[in-house]
């Protein structure tokens, strides 16, 4: 790890979730500083800091911040997102289970930076330990007078609601998840208006993804100029980095943006499973293009460099492919997902989707006809730009992707009706062990 | 009859938390706790909230249907969830699934007749790292294999 770690700054007991742990690392004296200071003062702080969104569209958190006006005359609202949904990541779940409070008193002083009397945390319904986590800290802080009325003797303040999804992939996006919270189901909407003019409940809404926020209480302790000496300049701090598929040592990492990509997966992740070629590599949840080994020669891990070499960070969650897996069956896998989890509201997608994998299980079946890799592309191309948000568009990106880079396993799979590598995704042999 | 009313002490102190006139906030959370309380949302239960939180019936009829976790019918005492997204899918989850076919009998979507289990399949749970998961009710199984995914099984009568 190079870098000062920001978030996985402790060693994980099984009481370090607690409040009184938390207090014992210098927990909840960043909120007694931040309510001597002027709410404008700490949204300034953050924006001088450069964070940027940690969910996947890197969004820079001061500027959001800043479209509240504060002294409006009109509620306001916050809510975390901890919807992680996009598959290959799991890196909120690691703050939910063990930095539930860093989470809480950096929403506190974000609601009070952003004059919030009642604040949403929006949890994915099958998190069970990361809800019950969250919920216990929650009650804790009640406790000690941390939520509630009067806080710390101040005249803030603030209530917070845990709300427990149901299984929706695309409440994860914004204004899915504020649509859910309104008690329905999560289709998303239309913008503008933007959710911080017109968010929760028709009024001005701060979404920010679980690790955004956590990092606001480090920043407000130490000062933007401190968050900004970590990372790269266009891509200051750290990211949680989530790792899985055929990497010797998966888990959650936290690495300075501009780490050095290649060494982080053959050093510190040990590789791949069994010493095996690394084939392909997700750099960041399975909506952003995959990269070949080649592609990787050189690569730091920030926006930029990601970009760059063709694909983008996203929501931090890399998936590790190994030689003699079958890149069809794998992309059949995404597009069953993306199909399962189109919520119908527009017709690209809501069609797209069945299409494109009732395509791609014909291709697997061996049934597949002239003409059908086109298809699929012109398929992912009517998504583009033509849906109310981005899932659809992001699926079709991703399948353009696993299409461009391994043409030739697409093609051999359509010409004779198998598999190069014998549809193989599994090569670690991990279930027998 | 309505699960609800016995709910109805508890719903209250939830909307203590809310801001002032948000109750159609509830039906989430409350449809969880219906479900809890049953195994399952049945009619008169929708009767129930729709009266107790003034919301029009056709939205808790529509989060019902939407939302994959809500169920309109009773299953098994034990749900057994196979995870086949991409991570779990690499890690060995097909073949988890697979080995749950063929030891219950039943395909996804199925229950025992004795009624004890219930197999599914479901979309990625965030469990990437510790692949392949199970999830047993409410509960993550991780870093599934054959001989720990027998011994689960052998421990859930």
């Amino acid at each position: 790890m190079s870098g000062a770690p920001l978030i996985m700054d402790f060693a994980v007991t099984p009481e370090s979730h607690r409040l009184a742990a938390y207090r014992a690392r210098g927990g909840y004296q960043t909120l007694a500083k931040a309510l001597a200071m002027g709410p404008q003062d700490i949204t300034r702080e953050v924006g001088d800091s450069g964070l940027l969104g940690h969910g996947g569209a890197a969004f820079p958190v001061g500027r959001k911040w800043s479209v509240i006006k504060l002294h409006d005359g009109q509620p306001h609202y916050l809510c975390a997102n901890a919807d992680e949904g996009e598959p290959g990541t799991f890196k909120d779940r690691w703050i939910l289970e063990n930095a539930p409070h860093r989470l809480l008193e950096s929403m506190l002083i974000a609601a009070y930076a952003l004059q919030v009397r009642h604040c949403f945390v929006y949890i994915r319904g099958e998190f069970d330990l990361p809800y019950q986590r969250l919920q216990d800290a929650v009650e804790e802080a009640y406790e000690a007078g941390l939520f509630g009325t009067g806080i710390l003797g101040s005249e803030f303040a603030c209530d917070i609601v845990i709300y427990r999804g149901a299984g929706s992939y695309v409440c994860g996006e914004a204004s899915g998840l504020i649509t859910s919270i309104e008690g329905k189901k999560g289709y998303p909407r239309n913008r503008p208006p933007r959710l911080t003019v017109k968010g929760l409940y028709q009024l001005p809404t701060v979404i920010n993804n679980v690790e955004s926020l956590a990092n606001i209480a480090g920043i407000v302790r130490d000062g933007a100029k401190a968050y900004r000496a970590i990372g790269t300049s266009r891509s200051p701090g750290t990211q949680l980095v989530s790792i899985s598929g055929h990497i010797a040592r998966p888990g959650v990492y936290e690495l300075a943006y501009g780490t050095p990509l290649m060494p982080f997966l053959f050093e510190t992740c040990g590789g791949m499973v069994g010493g095996k070629r690394l084939k392909g590599l997700i750099p960041g949840g399975i909506s952003t293009k995959v990269l070949t080994a080649p592609d990787l020669e050189g690569v730091t891990y920030d926006h930029a460099s990601l970009l760059a070499a063709g694909s983008s960070l996203g929501s931090g969650g890399m998936i590790a492919i190994a030689e003699g897996t079958c890149m069809v069956r794998l992309l059949q896998v995404m597009l069953r997902f993306w199909h399962h989890e189109s919520c119908g509201q527009c017709t690209p997608c809501r069609e797209g989707m069945g299409w494109m994998h009732r395509i791609i299980d014909r291709i697997v079946a061996g049934k597949g006809q002239a003409g059908d890799l086109e298809r699929l592309i012109a398929i992912a191309n009517a998504n583009d730009g033509t849906t109310i948000c981005g899932m659809g568009d992001a699926a079709g990106y991703a399948t353009i992707g696993f299409l461009d880079k391994f043409r030739d396993e697409f093609e051999h799979y359509l010409a004779h009706g198998r598999s190069l590598c014998d549809g193989v995704l599994d090569v670690t042999g991990g279930w027998d062990a | 009859m309505s699960v609800v009313v016995g709910l109805i002490p508890e719903f209250e102190g939830w909307k203590r938390r809310f801001p002032p006139g948000t109750e159609g906030s509830l039906v989430l959370p409350c449809l969880r706790r219906i479900q809890e309380a049953r195994g399952f949302v049945a009619d008169e239960d929708i009767a129930a909230l729709t009266e107790y939180l003034g919301v029009p019936r056709m939205q808790i009829e529509q989060v019902l249907s939407y939302y994959s976790q809500y169920r309109r019918e009773p299953i098994g005492r034990w749900h057994l969830q196979v995870c086949h997204n991409v991570s779990c899918s690499m890690r060995g989850a097909e073949r988890a699934l697979d080995h749950l076919r063929s030891r219950l009998g039943i395909e996804p979507g199925q229950t025992t007749p004795d009624g004890r289990y219930t197999l599914s399949t479901v979309e990625c749970l965030g469990s990437c790292g510790t692949a392949p998961v199970v999830m047993v009710n409410d509960s993550y199984h991780e870093s599934m294999t054959r001989s720990k995914l027998d011994r689960l099984l052998d421990e859930l009568t």
